[in-house]
């Protein structure tokens, strides 16, 4: 086991060859106001943050990771473009698992850059590559716009294809909603009843008849849901020949060149995605030119579906080769929504990732 | 040294526990006055009464301070993480018959299942510009249940008793709570949803994994447990 000075100092030799490419190194707090990670990720935080009270500021979080905060400072007072790079604790709670980390060091590069968002994401992958290119790690790559173009391509209602990308980091329930939405199942019963009672009766006379309203949700909002749902009963299964396409597309596991391949063929068929093939090509192009052999690179559409909701392009991490018990030493992918989330109108393309050093000092240690 | 079992120290979960203990030849009873938490076990050698609330039972057994526990299954799978590896089961005792459900208002006419309630939580947000709100004491269990189920946009507030009037009360737009008969939801105008049973509950005895057991104790613990018909 590495000392706790053993990962500073290796957490400082990961941030220096970082801020050696040109990064400005930041800091951030240890202690964050919780609203703003609690609205941006959901109550799913609480499961995996340290929650803590003050009389004064309200509830705070124990650092989860960086991300949030160099975004929320970068927003606020950075200019562009910039390169950012830190190291520190973050810390998470573990309900599952005891032998996980609860405490532990990440060293992070982020890049907010709006001029070629395909070379910035070629820059972060080639520079995590090099910094762990000892290591012999297996890299992945994936691609969440192009997930979010496929289903935004769908042959189908604004709603449905707005459902399903709210769904897109929850593969179950987004898989039962395409079954529904591709007629492959059937409605369930409770929603055959409402249909039922819509039929016979009108939304206020429902309303009414289930009363009394209480609760701040109102008759209004109930309403326009009832209709929702009248609408969404009429309206035609989304094809089967679009359904495999996108099942395809969710499968795909190949050699980057190969699923760049793949996906210009089904672009030919479902255009909504051309857009997303390109820039992969252009990423591709610019990963070669900073030296990585592409030729090999895995690519897995699902990959990083089932992070913390804030990826939504290019996605990467690195794992140690015959190592299932460790968590990725490295990952990280781009994050323009989340920009426009934290930035109170205005929003920039931004892409980084984090290392974990003591992971890093455990391979090294078995490697030598 | 002596085999400590924790029991419930009030109510009717206490006095169902005493006619179940006392069914099978161990009898449990208090001394002392009627405020005074003393009690004493006769039919079982070797074997201490320790009263305690039903929600501190989980905590005592995970930290080895009792051998032996009656408890809801709720309270041990909401306050102990990973809670199979720091207590065994021994056995259901048929009484304290509780579901711990999701509630949402009756009025809600399109709201009757899980996929639902995501569905309006989404729309909620849109409009109201926070999170619906699920007021629950089960923080862990509901957490784990919607996580599961792909229910997003939601957030919980905590509410440890009178849970049923916080929609009412415009502190929550839904519940998760216990309820037996759903006798309380129905009067506060809140309907359970198809899939929202998250888990059906009872009163358990429970034995602590983690804890050391000396030569007598041990004696007098397998005949305690041979008694119960649950070693």
């Amino acid at each position: 086991m590495a000392s706790k000075a053993d990962l500073r100092a290796e957490a400082q030799r990961l941030m220096a060859f970082f801020e050696a490419a040109g990064a400005t190194p930041v800091e951030a707090d240890i202690l964050q106001p919780a609203d703003t990670l609690l609205d941006l990720y959901g109550e799913d935080i609480r499961a995996r943050a340290y929650v803590t009270s003050d009389p004064l500021r309200g509830e705070q979080m124990l650092r989860p990771d960086f991300t949030v905060p160099v975004v929320q400072m970068h927003m606020a007072e950075g200019a562009e473009p910039a390169r950012y790079t830190y190291a520190g604790e973050v810390f998470r709670r573990q309900e599952e698992d005891t032998e996980r980390s609860n405490e532990y060091f990440q060293v992070g590069y982020e890049v907010f850059d709006r001029e070629n968002p395909a070379a910035a994401d070629a820059e972060v992958f080639a520079m995590f590559d090099s910094v762990l290119s000892p290591l012999n790690l297996r890299a992945a790559t994936g691609d969440i716009g192009i997930l979010m173009a496929a289903v935004r391509g769908l042959l189908t209602t604004e709603r449905r294809k707005e459902a399903l990308l709210r769904h897109i980091w929850r593969p179950r329930r987004f898989r039962a909603l395409l079954d529904r939405f591709g007629g492959r199942s059937k409605l369930p019963a409770a929603r055959i009843k409402i249909l039922k009672r819509l039929e016979d009766n009108s939304i206020e006379q429902l309303i009414e008849d289930d009363g009394p309203l209480i609760g701040l949700r109102s008759s209004v909002e109930i309403a326009e849901r009832l209709n929702t749902l009248k609408d969404d009963a009429t309206v035609e299964p989304i094809g089967a020949g679009e359904v495999e396409v996108l099942d395809h597309i969710l499968s795909l596991r190949e050699t980057a060149p190969n699923a760049l391949e793949n996906l210009r063929d089904i672009a030919v068929d479902m255009p909504s995605i051309s857009d997303a093939v390109r820039k992969m090509d252009q990423r591709l192009e610019a990963m070669a030119v900073r030296g990585i052999n592409v030729e090999t690179l895995d690519f897995e559409a699902s990959h990083g579906r089932t992070t913390l909701e804030y990826y939504d392009g290019f996605v990467f991490s690195f794992s140690a080769v015959g190592r299932p018990d460790l968590p990725p030493i490295a990952m990280g992918g781009r994050y323009d929504a989340l920009t426009k989330v934290l930035g109170k109108g205005r929003s920039i393309p931004a892409v980084g990732g984090v290392i974990r050093p003591e992971l890093v000092l455990g391979l090294e240690g078995t490697q030598e | 040294m002596s085999v400590k079992l924790g029991i419930p120290s009030k109510g009717r979960l206490m006095e169902k526990t005493f006619d179940w203990f006392g069914a099978r030849g161990v009898s449990l009873r208090r001394t002392g006055s009627d405020r005074e938490y003393a009690a004493a076990v006769d039919g079982a050698d070797g074997v201490e009464l320790v009263l305690l609330s039903a929600g501190e039972i989980p905590r005592e057994l995970a930290a080895g301070r009792i051998h032996l526990g009656v408890t809801g299954t709720d309270l041990i799978r909401e306050k102990l993480a990973a809670w199979d590896t720091r207590v065994t089961e021994l056995t259901q005792m048929g009484f304290g018959n509780a579901n711990l459900v999701i509630a949402v208002p009756k009025c809600w006419v399109d709201v009757q299942t899980l996929e639902d309630l995501d569905a309006a939580a989404a729309a909620f947000r849109r409009v109201h510009r926070f999170r619906l709100r699920v007021a629950t004491k089960y923080h862990r269990l509901v957490r784990e249940f919607l996580r599961d189920n792909g229910v997003a946009d939601y957030q919980l507030v905590d509410s440890q008793g009178a849970t049923e009037g916080t929609v009412k009360n415009e502190t929550a737009e839904a519940i998760a709570d216990i309820t037996s008969t759903g006798d309380t939801m129905r009067a506060n105008h809140l309907k359970i949803l198809d899939d929202g049973l998250i888990l059906k509950s009872q009163a358990t005895l429970f034995r602590a994994r983690n804890v050391e057991v000396g030569a007598q104790d041990k004696d007098s613990l397998e005949v305690l447990l041979e008694k119960l018909r649950v070693g």
